[in-house]
């Protein structure tokens, strides 16, 4: 008998009766949309994320200084460092600057939706020294009960929630911020 | 050993022990601070647990239904009975494309399998990238707490740690510096790995997908940059639908570190372009637990660790006095039905205040199941004479009325006579560190009497 048959066997014999899955219930109030932005603020804030407005996304990436090695691919930064040109996400090593459009913001927690479609290589948000991502207000949703409704994670092979830059805590509850993924997050909101 | 033993060795050194207490103290308070902004709180871990209690009703169809999906979406899935198939499984994908290095994210499953010294005993190098997984491996100790698993060492042991084996400046304890030290270190791994393994936060039935939530980024570190991928799941991980992962990531965070969302929430469906992506599905022993009706409700667990930050036998005995995978009351309830003889004694390791199952963010009633373990442990004989001896005498006298007032007064005359060292000494492990109460002048059922239900002085 081969393994599966044999864990489903067993599974069969061990499982306890039916018992129905509950319906989700209404989302609970996660205050309304005009809370959604100073909460989103908030939470990010609190984990250790910078905002910037539209007008000041060009500035706050030219500020990395003309060596730094740019990756965008939103269309209002242009990077240096043209995607189309790598095939090994090992040539991402270098990159120090990352641009990308997040799909959507969740007010509660400050995590953003960043899919394949944006990242292009999935590597990308993590192996960049630094991670800008561009939300639009009117992309935000209340909690992530709204977030799973609204996008399809099964779309693409690949996507994720970023509520923040990589983060460690292992050593004795101290917070250290560029754990293995980037050393800043700048969320350009407008 | 017993986990009495093993706390006592921990105990010996107090201000540690305070500072352990403390720590996850602190960890319990930021949960209790995230937590109560959340208004509906008590309604979503009703919500997980009931979402859980149709998981493993439907268990076989959810994993017939995940394999299905997955393996539409060019995933491998693959099925084992037990750690030795699942060592087995992971190795031959390794094997058949020469991989000599992999690079792993944490995973108790891989703990729970011993996969680390299977792959390092067939010549693959095995890097655990988790910053305290990391530490542990180096030091070449399993992980004291399974969110947290450097929590018992201080930033000086790891200082002297890294200076040894990573060459930072000798001396040096700034948590900043040292992990600046192993971000160097482990990118180094990262770009050069052949392989990525990493564990399984949820599983979908209904996409097919899997879900890693980590803060750091190693797993994903890992898995975009090695060609192969390989995801170690229990088949408890399952839940039926993506809109599921609403209710489990608010609940997940929250309750293990007290941050509103991990920083990381990655959803996994198909290979990357040119690479590969499998999925080992896992038994080993789970599928007995379902079996158990008092005792199957520990296979909700989403692992968030919790109940060892808030009980205070972890707090003051540290992750290790348990002596298995996961360590704490979870632990303790899941450990005596894979080996009673070695692992009844855990189900005493717990004052039964219940302040496990309060925090438990799926509802599990831990210390009822530790209850119950220590029942099972008694009927079958694994009990110490310094455990059933007394016990036999207690019941003698407690089911007696009569010779119960007798020996209350006995007792009361006894203790207030007896030199000091009649009533502490080694055969008394209770009085090591505690005092007796004053003994009163009467009993409460005296006194119950003669105040007329103290009605009267």
């Amino acid at each position: 008998m081969s393994s599966k048959s044999h864990i489903l066997g067993r599974i069969r014999g061990n499982k306890p009766g039916p018992r129905a899955l509950p319906t989700l219930p209404p989302d609970p109030a996660a205050g309304t949309r005009e809370q959604w932005e100073p909460a989103f603020r908030a939470v990010l804030t609190g984990s250790k994320s910078g905002f910037i407005t539209p007008d000041a996304l060009s500035g706050h990436v030219a500020a990395y200084g003309p060596d730094a090695t740019i990756v965008s691919t939103v269309p209002e930064v242009a990077g240096n460092l043209y995607l189309g040109t790598v095939t090994d996400p090992l040539q991402l090593a270098g990159v120090d600057v990352t641009v990308l459009r997040a799909r959507l913001g969740v007010a509660e927690n400050g995590a953003m939706w960043v899919s394949e479609t944006e990242a292009v290589h999935r590597v990308l948000p993590f192996i960049t020294q630094h991670l800008v991502l561009v939300v639009r207000t009117s992309d935000l949703v209340g909690t992530m009960h709204e977030a799973y409704r609204r996008i399809d994670v099964a779309e693409t092979g690949f996507g994720v929630f970023i509520a923040g830059p990589s983060k460690t805590a292992d050593i004795e509850q101290s917070l250290v911020i560029g754990a293995h993924g980037p050393r800043s997050l700048t969320v350009c909101l407008g | 050993m017993t986990h009495a033993e093993r706390a006592a060795e921990f105990l010996l050194d107090e201000s540690r022990t305070d500072w352990h207490d403390a720590s996850l103290w602190h960890v319990r308070g930021k949960r209790d601070a995230v937590v109560h902004g959340i208004p509906e709180w008590e309604a979503l871990r009703q919500l997980g647990s009931d979402i859980k209690d149709n998981v493993l009703s439907n268990l076989d169809t959810y994993l017939e239904e995940f394999e299905a999906r997955a393996t539409a979406k060019g995933v491998t899935v693959h099925w084992a009975r037990d750690a030795a198939e699942h060592n087995e499984i992971v190795h031959s994908i390794l094997h058949r494309h020469r991989v000599e290095r992999i690079v792993k994210s944490k995973s108790m499953l891989t703990e729970e399998c011993h996969l680390n010294e299977y792959l390092e005993g067939r010549g693959i190098e095995v890097i655990d990238t988790d910053l305290g997984e990391r530490i542990i491996q180096l030091r070449k100790e399993p992980p004291s707490h399974i969110v947290m698993p450097a929590i018992h060492l201080k930033k000086e042991e790891i200082g002297q740690l890294f200076h040894e084996q990573l060459g930072t400046d000798v001396g040096a304890s700034d948590p900043q510096y040292l992990t600046e030290a192993a971000r160097q270190h482990l990118r180094e791994k990262f770009l050069a790995a052949n392989a990525a393994i990493t564990g399984v936060n949820f599983a979908v039935a209904e996409t097919g997908g899997i879900v890693v939530c980590t803060n750091e980024g190693n797993a994903d570190m890992g898995v975009h940059l090695a060609p192969v991928q390989i995801h170690c799941m229990g088949i408890e991980k399952i839940i039926p639908r993506a809109e599921h992962l609403g209710v489990f990531t608010r609940l997940l965070a929250r309750s293990a570190t007290g941050q509103p969302v991990t920083i990381y929430t990655s959803h996994h469906h198909r290979p990357k372009p040119g690479g590969e992506m499998h999925v080992v599905i896992v038994d080993n022993g789970r599928s007995e637990q379902l079996g158990r009706e008092d005792f199957r409700n520990s296979l909700k667990c989403i692992r968030c660790g919790a109940c060892m930050n808030t009980c205070p036998i972890y707090r003051r005995s540290g992750g290790h006095s348990y002596d298995h995978t996961i360590p704490g009351p979870i632990g303790s309830i899941l450990s005596p039905g894979i080996d009673l003889k070695k692992h009844g004694d855990l189900a005493f390791a717990s004052t039964l205040c219940g302040s496990c199952s309060d925090v438990c963010p799926v509802k599990i009633d831990i210390h009822d199941q530790l209850y119950k373990w220590r029942q099972l442990v008694s009927e079958a004989g694994h009990l110490p004479r310094s455990k059933t001896l007394p016990l036999a005498g207690a019941g003698a006298v407690l089911s007696r009325g009569g010779l119960y007032n007798f020996m209350g007064k006995a007792a009361r005359v006894a203790l207030r006579l007896a030199p000091r060292s009649l009533l502490y000494h080694k055969f008394n492990p209770w009085g090591e560190t505690r005092e007796l109460p004053e003994v009163p002048e009467e009993s409460f059922k005296e006194w119950y009497a003669r105040t007329k239900s103290g009605r009267e002085q």
